[in-house]
């Protein structure tokens, strides 16, 4: 039906359109637009702030951890009371730099920053749509993520400091400001702008699913979507799902510290009073908090994930892998990825039987994920590659995915975890593989669809510098935490001279240090390379990558509704390249079947068929239609 | 005015790189190389590809087995020896897959780079290949897991009624310990009882808590199988005693238990790594303000006939303070004078 309708509409919305562009002002198109296009820059922008911010806010914990004996009164102007006379940086406000950090770069840049913007500009484009199902919400979702990020952003700068215990904020320590005095007003802030993240989500996770289920083109089947949609679907669909139960955990904290219930606050005696609150459970908390917090990692992973499958393909010149077994790996890894919360509770108290079970279903779900691997890696075989940025980004992150992932083994057999929990093992394990292998899909989906953002390329020379300082920088930061972290050094620590078996290490702490400084600043090379390609760039043509999917087919910088005249169809899956007989190496997801006898494999001579029948019936409507109208 | 010299320099240095760029941009236009695609780029990153392999590969091996000693921590307890065990036999596993998918990685990235004569092989799937590669995974996790869950339930499992208890309790920023006395069993506590003078809120009402007695170590005997009864007063904590493999949340509100058999006394430790100054440790690894990173209690493991001897030495709680059961009925107060007096 939805098929008919499109088609049906066409001809009349390209009229509209072209009214549109004469009305459109600096605030409908810049600021409150509801085009997919226009809130996917937004968010891509605002999730290189925060990405920024979140960064320098790991580089100044970064010089304590590395530094400790270092004067720090030059960030006397930036960071003012938080550091003391004597040059030292305020324990406090450490904390609250680790968990400001988690915060921003999970929630802010690695979902908002990476669904937000590749979801809202890829969905529509990639599925043959004029724009979102509802672009009045999609704007919405915007809004309600920018107030959230500005409640956030006032909070850093309280007297009493952000949010500090942690980005996981498990009570007591959040509920008590006794406890610690970021649990003031600073987790105030931070549970209203979760608030406000959450009906962000929401919105945006509703909108990306409506969409892919309703609005795709005529002839794109489920079975021919490009892997990136599929990831962005199956994302939306584990962000419905869980966000909502992220929302309740967050609301019981309000009434814990506010109304003074006791769902996780019991037998407290703190300040030198002791609290009336009894029966309540702190690892009621947690379970809520990771029933979001685990299927979390993968809204983060698989955007990155479904970019990489499409980069690789493009650039490898080949079909992606097992497409079937790609998707059913994601299915498993969207399903699986409710299942395993509990694998980060193994040592808070939880019933051992428990923990057992969460340790076979932790497990199940490293062999979707290693399917992935060993399909990314066959897709590199015998392929024709070409190293483009996004190519470079998109191999670091298959890296990234298979070091960070392997350790997940470790972590998740919970007898080993009995060590390794809380450790330096654990920052390691899920920096590179959530948050490097995430940001680096992130970053490979900007330097592969900046041309078609902005109509410029982004200078490759410039890529390249920037994917080599940050591939080898995120390597020299985040693999020495392994030996730190089998060694026992504890996470969210200021310091480990109080510790005889931790006072070692000064030497590798300092090297990560250094390795995280350098990377941080060479991220200031994309920056530049981003803002300035996009005035001064090399100007693009409208397929740079030679790529087979629907987005390329646009005009070079696509207007309000996408493509000027016709959806076009779609006649084969995205991934036809370097077929044998065909001329080019690759054939556009518009190329009828029967348009290419000489490259058509057996299995598809029937379809030929079928697709023939489909063109005559069309054209039976279409002179219907015409006659009609006249 | 050296903070002058240096943002001079760091303007020069960016002019510099300002220059270099745009020559590259426009010597790449003129030469018309931005159109192709088989440039000297592709091979230079694909050869930066074998070099990071090679390079950094090389690096992680070497400092790997260089510092094997150094971040290998001595082992203190028996279920220690099985958790490394298994530790040990996942990084022989996954290690092997992390140097071959690299290489494949790599060396495909690196030999399969563009070459505008040759074309990519159109190879879109093969069922056989994804099933082998299902099953072969998911037969070694299994089987990694088995073991894993067998230690697990072991190390889990209901404490020897012979176990030597010790109470642990986290606080903002502290330990305490609590020993049961010779009764062997602790006396009951309730939160609201707490005071500067019973910082444990012992219910001193319960005749169990009469012998209780405080220390300021965790005493524990080599050999014999020791029950950390673990709770918290304020907020969450979590006891970590590193060397003994041992790691478990104190919840208020949700006592919790951690039993194991220490198997070197601290001398014998002390003898075995060189170092007279060794302790077993114990730190807190639950986020819980300013001085998270302060949490230490020194564990001293002794031979068990030692433990016996300083076991029967400790002074009770009421006996170093009999204030605390002045306020309790007199049958109660008669009997807790009984122990106060006891030589």
């Amino acid at each position: 039906m939805a098929v008919a309708n499109v088609s049906a509409h066409d001809a009349a919305s390209t009229h509209d359109d072209h009214d549109h562009e004469h009305h459109d002002n600096f605030i409908t198109k810049y600021i409150f637009s509801t085009d997919h296009k226009m809130i996917a820059k937004q968010y891509l922008v605002s999730g290189i702030f925060w990405a920024f911010i979140g960064g320098f806010l790991s580089v100044l914990f970064r010089l304590q951890l590395g530094f400790p004996d270092m004067d720090m009164s030059f960030l006397k102007p930036i960071l003012g009371g938080w550091i003391d006379a004597t040059g030292k940086l305020d324990p406090t406000f450490y904390l609250a730099l680790v968990t400001m950090h988690g915060t921003i770069m999970v929630f802010f840049v690695l979902t908002a920053g990476l669904s937000g913007t590749f979801s809202n500009f890829l969905i529509p484009l990639q599925i043959g749509a004029r724009d979102m199902a509802s672009g009045f919400m999609n704007m919405l979702s915007y809004w309600f993520f920018f107030l959230s990020g500005v409640i956030m952003f006032i909070s850093l700068f309280l007297e009493k400091g952000p949010a500090g215990g942690g980005w996981v904020v498990y009570p007591p320590l959040s509920a008590l400001e006794q406890a610690i005095p970021g649990s003031g007003m600073g987790m105030t802030l931070w549970l209203i702008a979760m608030v406000f993240f959450i009906a962000s989500s929401l919105m945006g996770g509703i909108n990306y699913i409506t969409t892919v289920i309703n609005l795709r083109t005529k002839g794109m089947s489920f079975s021919r979507l490009p892997l990136t949609i599929w990831a962005f679907f199956l994302t939306a669909v584990i962000g419905l799902l869980s966000f909502p139960v992220l929302f309740s955990a967050a609301l019981l904290l309000v009434f814990d510290r506010s109304f003074g219930t006791s769902f996780y606050l019991a037998d407290i005696y703190i300040g030198g009073e002791a609290l009336p609150n009894t029966g309540g459970s702190a690892v009621l908390y947690q379970h809520l908090f990771w029933f979001l917090g685990h299927p979390e990692v993968y809204i983060v992973l698989l955007p990155a994930l479904g970019i990489t499958s499409e980069v690789i393909a493009t650039n490898s010149r080949k079909p992606i892998f097992g497409y079937k077994a790609m998707i059913i790996s994601m299915l498993g890894i969207t399903i699986l990825s409710f299942v395993v919360w509990a694998h980060h509770m193994f040592v808070s108290g939880l019933n051992p039987f428990l923990g057992s079970i969460f340790m076979f279903l932790t497990l199940i779900i490293a062999v979707p994920s290693a399917v992935k691997v060993f399909n990314y890696l066959t897709t590199l075989w015998r392929g024709n590659l070409r190293f483009t940025p996004a190519m470079l980004f998109s191999i670091g992150l298959v890296s990234f995915f298979i070091s960070g992932g392997l350790t997940g083994i470790f972590l998740g057999n919970s007898a080993i975890d009995i060590q390794l929990h809380d450790t330096y093992f654990v920052v390691a394990h899920f920096h590179l593989v959530m948050g490097a292998a995430s940001f680096f899909g992130m970053l490979a989906g900007v330097y592969h669809w900046f041309p078609k953002m902005f109509g410029r390329m982004l200078d490759e020379k410039l890529g390249y510098v920037h994917f080599w300082l940050t591939f080898v920088g995120v390597y020299l930061v985040f693999f020495p935490m392994h030996y730190i972290g089998i060694a026992g050094f504890p996470r969210r620590y200021y310091s480990w001279t109080n510790f005889s078996f931790a006072d070692m290490y000064t030497d590798l702490n300092m090297f990560v240090s250094v390795a995280a400084i350098i990377t941080f600043f060479a991220q200031f090379i994309f920056v530049f390379n981003f803002f300035y390609s996009m005035y001064k760039g090399r100007k693009a043509s409208s397929n740079p990558w030679h790529s087979n999917t629907l987005e390329w087919t646009t005009p070079v910088v696509p207007g309000h509704g996408n493509w000027v005249g016709e959806i076009p169809t779609v006649y084969r899956w995205p991934y036809d390249y370097s077929k044998p007989g065909s001329k080019e190496d690759f054939i556009p997801q518009t190329v009828p079947l029967s348009a290419t006898p000489e490259s058509n494999l057996p299995h598809e001579a029937k379809l030929v068929q079928l697709e023939k029948e489909i063109m005559a019936e069309e054209g039976e409507v279409l002179v219907t239609n015409e006659s009609k109208e006249s | 005015m050296y903070g002058f010299l240096i943002s001079i320099g760091v303007v020069l240095l960016i002019m510099v790189i300002w220059m270099v760029y745009r020559i590259q941009t426009l010597i790449s236009v003129a030469k018309g190389s931005d159109k192709k695609i088989a440039t000297t780029s592709n091979k230079v990153n694909a050869i930066l590809f074998m070099v990071f392999l090679i390079g950094i590969g090389g690096w992680m091996v070497w400092y790997s087995v260089k510092e094997f000693h150094n971040y290998q921590l001595p082992i203190g307890s028996e279920h220690g020896i099985v958790t490394d065990r298994l530790f040990w036999i996942t990084m022989a596993v996954t290690g092997f897959i992390f140097i071959l998918t690299h290489i494949l990685l790599f060396w495909f990235s690196y030999h399969y780079r563009y070459d505008e004569k040759r074309r990519a092989a159109f190879y879109p799937d093969n069922n056989k290949l994804e099933i082998l590669w299902t099953l072969v995974p998911a037969v070694v996790l299994t089987v990694l897991v088995i073991s894993g869950w067998k230690a697990w339930t072991d190390i889990t499992g209901p404490a020897p009624d012979n176990a030597h208890v010790v109470e642990i309790m986290g606080y903002q920023f502290a330990w305490d310990v609590r020993y049961p006395g010779a009764d062997q069993q602790l006396g009951n506590y309730d939160y609201r009882l707490t005071t500067a003078t019973n910082s444990r809120g012992i219910d001193f009402t319960d005749k169990n808590a009469f012998d209780d007695f405080p220390s300021q170590s965790v005493v524990i005997p080599k050999g014999e199988p020791v029950l950390f009864n673990i709770r918290a007063r304020d907020v969450l904590h979590s006891v970590f005693a590193p060397h003994m493999r041992l790691k478990m949340d104190a919840v208020p509100g949700m006592p919790t238990r951690f039993w194991f058999v220490p198997n070197k006394t601290t001398e014998e430790m002390r003898a075995e790594l060189g170092d007279e100054e060794f302790e077993f440790e114990i730190a807190c690894a639950e986020v819980c303000g300013n001085g998270h990173f302060s949490m230490r209690k020194v564990i001293t493991v002794v031979e068990p006939e030692e433990y016996r001897k300083w076991f029967a030495e400790q002074t009770p709680f009421i006996k170093s303070n009999p204030d605390l059961v002045a306020d309790l009925p007199v049958e109660l107060k008669e009997l807790a004078e009984i122990y106060i007096n006891e030589e």
